[in-house]
């Protein structure tokens, strides 16, 4: 009998995910373990493996489709022996006894379709490069392409069945001399499930948390030395080097462990006070940002901090990260100095009741005792849900993380 | 209240497509319409215009038969007979339609609709119905000039042109767009004495003017006059006729005749369909739509002639399938408006897609233009047309086909030939590499191509 792939529940919550992907086409040989598509849930886009072996008789939801529930056929194999009509029949059956009610695309527009009809529809594919490798071009997009020396590859096609028209390749901004303005005067990129929820939840923050703001300067004289003394004995490996930020959240975790009152989250019936050190720390990634988590970072060194941080960093860009790895938390941490910007706020990331907004390190003049001097000084501002936090308890917390931050060598007794 | 998926509001070829294809994608669908399923173009417009001047061609021929080696004498038409053929023509396409949206399960509904806040409309002004999306495609009427509105006895539109009850001895048409022109032409044809009068300074301004000025040459050699960059000054209307006066050349003239003919445009039907309760933008007498034709009101389309130019119906059919698919949840591809034919179904016919040679040049292109007359091709000769002409236009650095202008017998047929080739993004290449038929009109598509790039052969 074939068997059926069903659509997997990533986490505990998850009620509906998009099929991304698929990575293998109909008629491909499967082994167990093969990943075969991809799936992208709230916040990650992850990996769908095979637990059994066959062919990949029949792919049942198209690659693209918003909204599938958990445990909805997506596709089925068949294993040595069966044949097309052993598949029909199976489907059929499945079709019939079981009518998975499948949503596509835009919520306003909620258009239920049978499993039938979205199985005979087309996928639409999005990029002129399946997996055959043939690039689909119109002549006049392939000759205006090559008088510039662009390559087709990385060029997403508009046309039909994704091929690449002139447009695309003058939209791409890699064509010389001339000045083009699109007729078109906008295009609209689908909000994904990431962009739903970041617009939902910062939405939300914005409208029902009652935000205040602190703001301190931290001296980076010492912090910077010690990254230096630390990073010199670390050899040549640039991978291994510390950054401030890693710093940052040591200081973010001991200044946590200081004032425990920070690490809480509101909930109508009680305030949450963590008794574990979690820390979330955003990462912008394409089309959105995630929020992988260092767990009890008080209790790990700085160069244990500096290697997980690495690590989720990297596999968050490959949206490969667990959803272990980024649920939870009871502090945020937004650090956007590595793009020079010397000061912002941060929306407070629900239920968490506190997220620090950290800036640049740069040279400023500073009063020390009637004289200025030239110091290097990072910006951070705390913003915080005055229903967790009062305005005492952040000052407490930011003057610890202060106290941390210039002298980093409390972090390490 | 009956609850709807989709209403489309006009039953024109914008509107009744659009509810087929809605209805093919599953989508509960209803179609508005007040007056005649098929709109405009089946009973007023595109097909009777066009059965009226095959009658005007066939006449003409008949006339010339001789050159053909057929004798023929007392040839005569009845101009009832003409008029009643063209009305036949249309009763048997909207009996089509009429099988088209039963066969689809559609509801029809007869009557006047007004939008009544988000997702409800007012039938007849008194039933309600609601529509999770709801598509306007109320067309357009002609455009009146202040001063010289039809009176339906001798100052006319294109409704009192095409049921003449005899032919005017004399006819003046103010406009020569494609419906000033197609009226000119077939007037003259059975006979009238017709004057065009045009404020812009040639005829057909949105043709090429090469094409433009071959075509008045030829229309002009069948006797049809014309006056260009008048401005028109006032009328006097008595049981004679029609008297206008005008500015031309910065002199007052004026001139006299049985019947004056209004084609000055046509304008967007967008009152009385409560467009005041929405956020629908309407500019210059058109609601302003995207692409995907969503208005600014969330859930509201707008398709064909009341969308804006260009005011044809290939073009109302196609945003119609877009707006549909899209409401599906489809992907469709946004209409590219130098992709749209027009063409105007005169003698000689006139057919054309894309930039003209002015507007390719305003827009900073380096060309190449080829022409190739009709003349100079077999079939041309053997229609007995050997008058018109092909040019193409390309962009001398991509080969992109930038446009194609013609002029002469049958080119309205042979102009989809060039929109598939833009539309696919041929290049001059393909169009070379292309082979035409023999003995056939379109080999002149084949050699203008050529033409352009120096490698013509047969001229």
């Amino acid at each position: 009998m074939p068997i059926k792939i069903l659509m997997p529940a990533l986490s505990p919550t998850m009620e509906h995910g998009t099929l991304a992907k698929w990575l293998k086409n109909e008629g491909d040989i499967i082994k167990a373990g093969d990943v075969i598509a991809e799936i992208e849930t709230d916040k990650a886009t992850m990996e769908v493996e095979a637990v059994d072996e066959g062919v990949l008789a029949k792919i049942l939801i198209p690659q693209g489709t918003d909204e599938v529930p958990v445990n909805a056929l997506i596709a089925v194999l068949i294993e040595d022996g069966e044949n097309e009509s052993d598949l029909a029949e199976f489907i059929t059956k499945e079709a019939s006894a079981k009518p998975v009610s499948i949503v596509k695309a835009d919520p306003d527009k909620k258009q239920p379709e049978t499993l039938s009809n979205v199985a005979s529809s087309q996928p639409m594919p999005t990029s002129a490069t399946p997996s055959s490798g043939r690039v689909f071009a119109t002549p006049l997009a392939r000759r205006v392409a090559a008088m510039d020396g662009i390559s087709l590859a990385n060029i997403i096609g508009s046309g039909p069945h994704g091929r690449i028209v002139k447009a695309d390749i003058i939209s791409s901004g890699q064509t010389k001399g001339k000045i083009f303005r699109h007729t078109e005067e906008f295009r609209l990129v689908p909000n994904n499930n990431m962009r739903k929820i970041i617009a939902k939840r910062l939405l939300e923050s914005k409208l029902t948390v009652p935000h205040f703001y602190l703001s301190i300067d931290c001296m980076m004289d010492a912090l910077l030395e010690a990254r230096v003394q630390i990073n010199n004995t670390l050899g040549e490996d640039k991978n291994k080097k510390l950054s401030v930020n890693d710093f940052v959240i040591l200081a973010v975790a001991k200044a946590l462990k200081d004032v425990p009152a920070a690490n809480a989250s509101w909930s109508d019936e009680a305030i949450k006070i963590y008794n574990n050190v979690d820390i979330s720390i955003a990462v912008a990634i394409d089309g959105g940002l995630i929020t992988p988590l260092i767990r009890n970072a008080d209790q790990k060194d700085i160069i244990k901090v500096s290697s997980e941080m690495k690590d989720l960093a990297k596999r968050a860009r490959e949206n490969s990260l667990k959803p272990e790895e980024f649920q939870g938390g009871g502090f945020s941490i937004s650090n956007l100095g590595m793009y020079g910007i010397k000061s912002f706020n941060a929306i407070v990331n629900p239920p968490q009741g506190c997220i620090l907004a950290v800036g640049m390190s740069s040279k400023r003049a500073v009063v020390i005792e009637d004289r200025i001097e030239m110091r290097m000084v990072m910006d951070v501002n705390l913003s915080c849900d005055h229903r967790v936090v009062d305005g005492a308890v952040g000052a407490q917390f930011l003057a610890a993380f202060k106290k941390y931050i210039e002298s980093p060598i409390l972090m390490f007794i | 209240m009956e609850n709807f998926d989709v209403v489309v509001i006009g039953g024109g070829p914008g509107g009744y497509v659009a509810a087929i294809r809605a209805a093919q994608l599953g989508k509960k669908t209803a179609l508005i319409e007040k007056e005649h399923l098929g709109g405009i173009c089946l009973n007023w417009g595109c097909i009777p215009t066009k059965a009226l001047l095959k009658s005007a061609e066939l006449y003409q021929k008949m006339k010339h038969a001789e050159e053909f080696g057929i004798s023929a004498s007392n040839i005569e038409f009845d101009i009832t007979k003409i008029v009643v053929r063209s009305r036949d023509v249309s009763t048997k396409l909207v009996g089509g339609i009429k099988a088209l949206l039963k066969k689809n399960k559609l509801t029809v509904i007869e009557g006047t609709a007004k939008l009544e806040g988000p997702g409800q409309i007012l039938v007849n002004d008194k039933d309600k119905i609601s529509a999770k999306n709801i598509i306007i495609a109320t067309g357009a009427r002609a455009r009146n000039l202040p001063g010289f509105e039809a009176n339906g006895k001798n100052i006319w539109t294109y409704r009192q042109a095409l049921v003449p009850d005899n032919v005017p001895k004399s006819m003046i048409i103010v406009g020569s767009g494609a419906i000033g022109i197609e009226f000119a032409s077939f007037y003259n044809a059975l006979g009238s004495d017709v004057t065009v009068l045009e404020a812009a300074d040639r005829i057909l301004p949105v043709e090429d003017s090469e094409i433009s000025a071959m075509a008045k040459k030829a229309f002009e050699a069948k006797g049809i006059k014309f006056k260009i960059g008048v401005k028109l000054e006032g009328q006097k209307s008595s049981a004679k006729g029609v008297t206008v006066t005008f500015d031309y050349n910065g002199k007052r003239e004026s001139l006299e005749s049985e019947i004056l003919l209004m084609a000055v445009g046509i304008v967007g039907n967008v009152e009385n369909i409560g467009l005041e309760k929405t956020k629908v933008i309407v500019e210059k007498g058109h609601i302003v739509t995207n692409s995907m034709m969503q208005t600014a009101e969330s859930g509201v389309f707008a398709i064909g002639d009341v969308a804006g130019a260009p005011w044809l119906a290939h073009k109302a059919s196609h945003e119609g399938i877009i707006a549909a698919e899209f409401i599906a949840g489809k992907k469709p591809h946004a209409i590219t408006k130098t992709n749209i034919p027009g063409c105007t179904y005169s003698s000689p016919q006139i057919a054309s897609v894309g930039l003209t040679e002015e507007a390719a040049k305003a827009a900073g292109y380096q060309m190449k233009i080829g022409r190739f007359p009709f003349y100079a091709n077999g079939k041309a000769l053997i229609l007995g047309d050997s008058d018109g002409l092909i040019k193409t236009i390309f962009d001398a650095k991509t080969g992109e086909l930038l446009g194609a202008h013609m002029i002469g017998a049958e080119v309205t047929e042979l102009i989809g030939g060039y929109v598939v080739a833009k539309e696919m993004e041929g290049t001059e290449l393909d169009l070379m590499n292309t082979i035409f038929p023999h003995p056939t009109l379109s080999e002149m598509m084949h050699e203008s191509v050529l033409q352009a790039y120096g490698k013509q052969i047969h001229i």
